[in-house]
């Protein structure tokens, strides 16, 4: 089978994967403007501060949009389908993330989700909130 | 108010098309320049202004330089997938009204699909914004034009047969050009009953994977005087983008188009309404529905109503994507090209069965990378 992907870390996005590695979803929240940044980044796309602190995330949110992948890249043919949905956090930051523990059709816009960190390698998967 | 006429496409010409094999990307580049400058009279040594993108190469305007031995006095290979030759036409007519150059080759070539085919695959290390996208799997472009195809279904009601609406209007243009790909009617139970790729998105709402080239000669206003066959004036330009990976897009439902429209409108003084043949990348039925939302033929969320009936089919009230489109005529990868030469010939008339009747202002406009840029231009005739 071919190499699946996996994320290198940068200077600035490292904070995340080492977040990640521990368990914990952290986004970026400017210091300047108050307001929350992902994907990770050296100077705030809002207000252009550098001031931008690492935040644990409420690792809750809701699905944005999504598309059940039938014909997916050839390292991921064996587990179509497969879910990947764009997560809205409740931070208001947009994430682009698998789907775990849910039927591709008990998916719908707008179904609220939680991170599940897992995989090899580790990565923030979603799964449904499991007590709503 | 009638924009002044500053530039005039003279010439255009597809290369080889469909299965080129063994000729290479550079090669369709050369041959369909060499066609297209005949067309305006012209020849290698008076082109002074190169733009090119794409053609599996490194600064493409330099390598077809090389290839013609034209060292240009303007040259951009400014590359924002697939509209960016729409870009190049605009900067082309910038250029030339400022006095920068009077002759401008517009080039384009891709041999994916007998070369490489198109991998959906990522694999490996993942670098910089792209390691938060493309690590799950997402095939690339399609999943990310499915993601907003849901979105759109969801805050508008868009329907699946509304999506295959056009796919089956497009066949049907291309069953009138011989140079098309796939020319075999379809219907809009074919395009539901085809496999899921990325729902919603079936293998009928997917453009074809194609060789194929092209090229575009723009002249000033005093070479236009001299060009053998009716000049096809730009009057209008705009581009833009919004983002990059797909979860950075603004609004799923909203392309760059909005902004590359209003521009190219605002530029020539018409309004969607004057259009009489509009032209309009369609990487996937998706594509087509987001644009003419974002260009104004209608509102936000009434695409899927617009084009039901076959409305843009051949005899329909709005005719697009003459040629087949990239849906059934030829994709090569980067598909912007193509709507300026088809414009072109609707302009002039040259378009036989499949011809416009009384075509006199078209609209062309090109999409890049994930809904993520958008380049749109207004032609007219005399």
């Amino acid at each position: 089978m071919t190499e699946r992907a996996f994320p290198v870390p940068d200077a600035v996005s490292l904070p995340f994967w080492e977040g990640i590695a521990e368990g914990v979803l952290r986004v970026q929240r400017c210091g300047a403007c108050g307001r929350h940044v992902f994907y990770p980044r050296a100077v705030c796309p809002y207000c252009a501060s550098s001031e931008l602190d690492w935040v644990d995330a409420s690792g809750r949110g809701r699905i944005h949009s999504y598309t059940v992948v039938h014909r997916g890249p050839p390292e991921y043919r064996d587990e179509v389908p497969y879910v990947v949905a764009l997560v809205e956090l409740d931070e208001g930051v947009r994430m682009m993330a698998r789907l775990v523990d849910v039927e591709p059709a008990a998916v719908s816009v707008d179904l609220p989700v939680e991170v599940a960190i897992q995989g090899d390698p580790r990565l923030p998967y979603f799964r449904p909130r499991s007590s709503e | 108010m009638t924009p002044e006429l500053m530039a005039a496409i003279g010439g255009v010409a597809e290369s080889d098309l469909g299965d080129v094999a063994p000729k290479t990307a550079i090669q369709l580049q050369a041959e369909a320049a060499r066609e297209a400058l005949a067309e305006a009279g012209l020849t290698f040594g008076d082109v002074d202004a190169l733009f090119s993108a794409g053609g599996e190469t490194f600064a493409a305007s330099m390598a077809i330089g090389e290839y013609l031995g034209i060292r240009p006095r303007f040259t951009d290979s400014t590359n924002i997938g697939g509209s960016s030759f729409l870009a190049h036409a605009g900067h082309a007519y910038r250029a030339i009204a400022a006095g920068l150059c009077d002759v401008a080759l517009i080039t384009y070539g891709s041999t994916q699909r007998s070369q490489t085919g198109r991998s959906l695959g990522r694999g490996g290390g993942v670098r910089g914004p792209q390691q938060f996208e493309g690590v799950w799997g997402l095939p690339a472009p399609v999943g990310a034009y499915a993601l907003a195809a849901t979105r759109h279904m969801h805050v508008y009601g868009t329907r699946p047969e509304q999506l295959a609406e056009v796919a089956v209007a497009t066949r049907k243009w291309a069953s009138l050009n011989e140079k098309a790909f796939m020319r075999d009617p379809i219907t809009i139970e074919d395009v539901l009953a085809s496999r899921w790729i990325s729902e919603p998105l079936h293998l009928l709402d997917c453009c074809l994977v194609t060789d194929g080239g092209g090229a575009v000669v723009i002249v000033s206003r005093e070479r236009a005087r001299d060009l053998p066959r009716t000049p096809v004036w730009i009057l209008g330009h705009g581009e833009s983008h919004t983002h990059l990976g797909i979860s950075s897009m603004p609004d799923l439902t909203t392309t760059p188009a909005v902004y590359s429209g209003a521009a190219a409108f605002a530029m020539a003084g018409v309004a969607p309404a004057d259009i009489d043949v509009a032209e309009v990348y369609d990487s996937f039925t998706i594509t087509v529905l987001l644009t003419l939302e974002a260009l104004g033929f209608c509102g936000p969320g009434e695409s899927g109503d617009f084009v039901a009936g076959q409305r843009t089919a051949p005899g329909g009230q709005f005719p697009l994507n003459t040629n087949g489109g990239g849906l059934s005529y030829c994709h090569p990868g980067m598909y912007g090209i193509f709507t300026l030469i088809e414009a072109t010939r609707q302009l002039r008339g040259e378009c036989g069965l499949r011809q416009v009747d009384g075509a006199r202002l078209a609209l062309a406009n090109g999409t890049g990378g994930v809904l993520s840029s958008a380049a749109t231009i207004v032609l007219g005739r005399d």
